[in-house]
């Protein structure tokens, strides 16, 4: 996959914006797909596979993880969809590897192997994975590939993401009820576009409850670290934040949180358990509302590449409980503001709708105006309110 | 590194074992110390597979298929060979002159970062017959330079160069990451940090199907090249006898300073390759975590080895072997990923053990024969 040329990138582009419109009708598939799995009935005709569950050999399906399962963290997430997949789907084999290294040599190994395994679906679940798992696709067109995170598709490779800063943003609005310093911490692990919109997302939801508020942002240039984590969250606290969120894959940031007496918002799922008294809400994923929908159009043989994005409405991002600490207003008002996105009244396009100023107060976005897919894709600058670098 | 300790115990610590050099290391001891070293390393791992409820038969039998049993995966330990010898042999002819390298780490960066701006910017539309040489001399010149740097600081200031050649690795990735974040990054990659694909001519030639690139070819005669270089050369024997002695090479008139700053570029250009034929031979463009730490794996590759350019390539054969192979027990047996790093740990941990029991014994004293009498110690 050689692009050098402006000409192919803006030609990419273009196939980017036709896909992102297809994305409302492979959610309206999706949604039946979960309808159907809940209530554990199978319609004969329209999934085949269902049927007959024990027939023929299961559907292997292999996961490639940037860090250890561990605790409620983004690989745990992922993993929760594995099980998912397990305990909804007949006949359906499952094996994954934890901590791959993002360098081309080592990931593209793992995904190639999967591959070689007879594995029929082979999900990379970072980043890092998306060139490695484009090279392994092209020597196993009959093996379907899903890349989270990244913007390269072909013939037999999909890409799949989520609207995380539907919820982040309600998280927000509630941070910034909460905070009394006015400052808020967030442990971000790299300033690529995706951390940047959820940065982004949450500071708006934090001004939106708070004009006065601001959010600092601490780079890790680590997904998975807990020290480095815990370093970066105790930075931010020393400097006078009270609530800290974070865009990283351990609990840490809440713990020491925790450990001063602050707030904070986790992050991948409800990191409640593991610092009960510092987690106000944790902005979730539920992976297997998307791997349950994969599985079955591959077994239906109705599977075509193309790029998942996800929101709350669909499902694959939620918001944790609100912690029993937060006022009762306070709690209130995230609810309401969360059925909202959850009945697709709000959405990432409302979020960030201007006026939308960047850090120098210079107009990015005119009133009224909702940013494209594209804006959002590659956002690389943070919004009014937000303290730090976007660049590293 | 350690030097032999003389006979005579230190009288406020009598000590009963002790480690002594072995007058003449012998081959028939070195062979016989690395069999039960191994030996005792997978009997370790064993027992601690055994405890946790495992097969360790079946989990040996697994990482060895995975590493060396079919074609594709022999490829893919040959694939992690590469990096691995080239840094080995680099850190490997820096420590033979007791100059202790730290810096493979960031000298292979800074070679990745070198070609890769030569295949992007300066030669973009050249044919690989002259780009695949451009990018091996710029690789090497990026490393050479950020080898040389902590070596001319030793050289001409006594500046110890573990840490200088330390702390440069973290100045070369950090360099790596502002580029590809920054001035590098690919205008048609959405915001992503990593440069756009190099240009076709830019890729090394690959051996068939597999991802075994040109870059073993360099790893190999690289290898050749140390030997000769050492073992035929004035200047390897300048550097055996600086190794052993600083001072007596420089009262033989040897230009000491000159060769700490030619070992240590050197050596840095070896790593700087290990770069470049990263970058051209496995991941075609410049991106984040280019390396899972092969510069700082370079130095249990280059001691396992003897320091020997042999020895360094066959460990780093065998070592790239048991890193591959590793992950297969999660892979295949769905066991916890942590299980890899642990045996390759004990493993490492039992070679290196036994191999100081190979130059040294243990020996034992009898409290009377030991120490003079307290009084005398003042």
């Amino acid at each position: 996959m050689v692009e050098t040329t402006g000409g192919e990138g803006d030609s990419r582009v273009e196939a980017l914006r036709a896909r992102l419109t297809r994305r409302d009708v492979i959610r309206g598939v999706a949604g039946t797909g979960i309808a159907l799995s809940i209530a554990g009935f199978s319609r004969p005709g329209a999934h085949a596979q269902d049927a007959s569950p024990t027939a023929g050999p299961p559907i292997k399906v292999a996961f490639v993880y940037v860090s250890p399962v561990g605790d409620l963290g983004w690989t745990w997430a992922h993993d929760q969809g594995r099980l998912a997949l397990e305990q909804t789907l007949p006949n359906v084999e499952t094996s994954y590897q934890e901590s791959v290294p993002e360098n081309p040599a080592d990931a593209e190994r793992v995904i190639r192997d999967f591959a070689q395994k007879g594995n029929q679906i082979v999900v990379t679940t970072s980043f890092g994975y998306m060139q490695p798992t484009i090279n392994v696709a092209k020597d196993f067109p009959d093996t379907t590939f899903v890349h989270i995170s990244g913007y390269m598709t072909a013939e037999n490779v999909s890409t799949a993401f989520g609207k995380i800063e539907e919820p982040r943003y309600v998280s927000g609005l509630i941070a910034g009820k909460m905070t009394k310093s006015n400052q808020l911490g967030y442990v971000a692990a790299f300033p690529i576009p995706e951390v940047i919109r959820g940065i982004n997302a949450f500071t708006l939801g934090v001004r939106k409850a708070n004009p006065a508020a601001t959010v600092k942002v601490v780079w890790t240039n680590t997904w998975f670290d807990p020290q480095k984590e815990r370093q970066a969250a105790d930075a931010l606290l020393d400097g006078g934040a009270d609530v800290i969120t974070q865009h990283q894959d351990t609990a840490a940031p809440q713990q020491a949180a925790e450990a001063r007496g602050a707030y904070g918002v986790g992050y991948d799922a409800d990191m409640s358990p593991l610092a009960p008294k510092a987690v106000l809400t944790s902005p979730i994923w539920h992976w297997g509302v998307y791997y349950i929908d994969l599985v079955r159009q591959v077994q239906a043989g109705t599977w075509q590449s193309n790029q998942y994005w996800g929101g709350w409405k669909d499902g694959l991002v939620d918001l944790a409980p609100i912690a029993p600490m937060v006022p009762e207003d306070v709690r209130a008002m995230g609810e309401t503001e969360a059925a909202k996105f959850r009945n697709g009244e709000q959405t990432i396009y409302t979020v960030f709708t201007g006026p939308l100023k960047d850090q120098s107060g210079e107009e990015k976005v005119p009133v009224g105006q909702a940013m494209t897919d594209e804006a959002l894709l590659t956002m690389d600058w943070f919004v009014e309110g937000v303290e730090g670098d976007p660049t590293p | 590194m350690t030097q032999p300790q003389p006979a005579a115990a230190s009288p406020e610590h009598p000590a009963v074992l002790r480690l002594e050099a072995r007058a003449a290391p012998s081959q028939a001891v070195a062979v016989l110390v690395s069999i039960v070293s191994v030996a005792l390393a997978l009997l370790v791992g064993g027992l601690v597979l055994l405890a946790s409820g495992e097969d360790p038969i079946a989990v040996y039998r697994v990482m060895f298929t995975g590493a060396f049993g079919s074609r594709s995966s022999l490829a893919e330990t040959l694939v992690k060979t590469i990096p691995l010898l080239l840094t080995g042999l680099g850190v490997g002819i820096a420590f033979r002159m007791q100059l202790w390298n730290i810096g493979a780490e960031g000298q292979l960066y800074l070679g990745a970062i070198a070609a890769t701006g030569i295949a992007l910017f300066v030669l973009p539309d050249a044919p690989a017959s002259v780009l695949i040489p451009a990018m091996v001399l710029a690789g090497l010149a990026g490393g050479a330079v950020c080898g040389a740097i902590p070596g001319f600081l030793r050289a001409r200031l006594g500046v110890n160069e573990i840490i200088t050649s330390l702390m440069l690795n973290y100045v070369a990735i950090l360099l790596a990451d502002q580029l590809v974040h920054g001035p590098w990054r690919n205008p048609v990659g959405f915001g992503f940090p990593g440069t756009e694909q190099l240009p076709d001519a830019a890729w090394l030639p690959r051996w068939g199907t597999t991802r075994v690139h040109l870059g073993l070819a360099f790893g190999l005669v690289a290898a050749l090249l140390v030997w000769v270089v050492l073992r035929r050369t004035r200047w390897g024997y300048e550097i055996g006898v600086m190794g052993g002695n600083e001072r007596a090479a420089r009262y033989a008139g040897m230009a000491t300073a000159r060769n700490i700053l030619l070992v240590m570029a050197f050596s840095g250009a070896l790593a700087g390759l290990a770069g470049m034929s990263e970058v051209a031979g496995i991941g075609h463009q410049l991106q984040r975590n280019l390396s899972p730490g092969y510069g700082y794996t370079a130095i249990i590759v280059a001691w396992l080895g003897h320091l020997h350019p042999a020895g360094i390539t066959l460990v780093a054969f065998l070592l790239a072997g048991l890193l591959v192979g590793g992950d297969q027990i999660q892979m295949s047996m769905g066991l916890p990923a942590a299980i890899a790093p642990m045996l390759q740990g004990t493993i490492l941990f039992f070679l290196l053990g036994g191999e100081a029991l190979g130059r040294y014994r243990l020996v034992r004293r009898s409290p009377s024969a030991g120490p003079r009498p307290r009084a005398e110690a003042r």
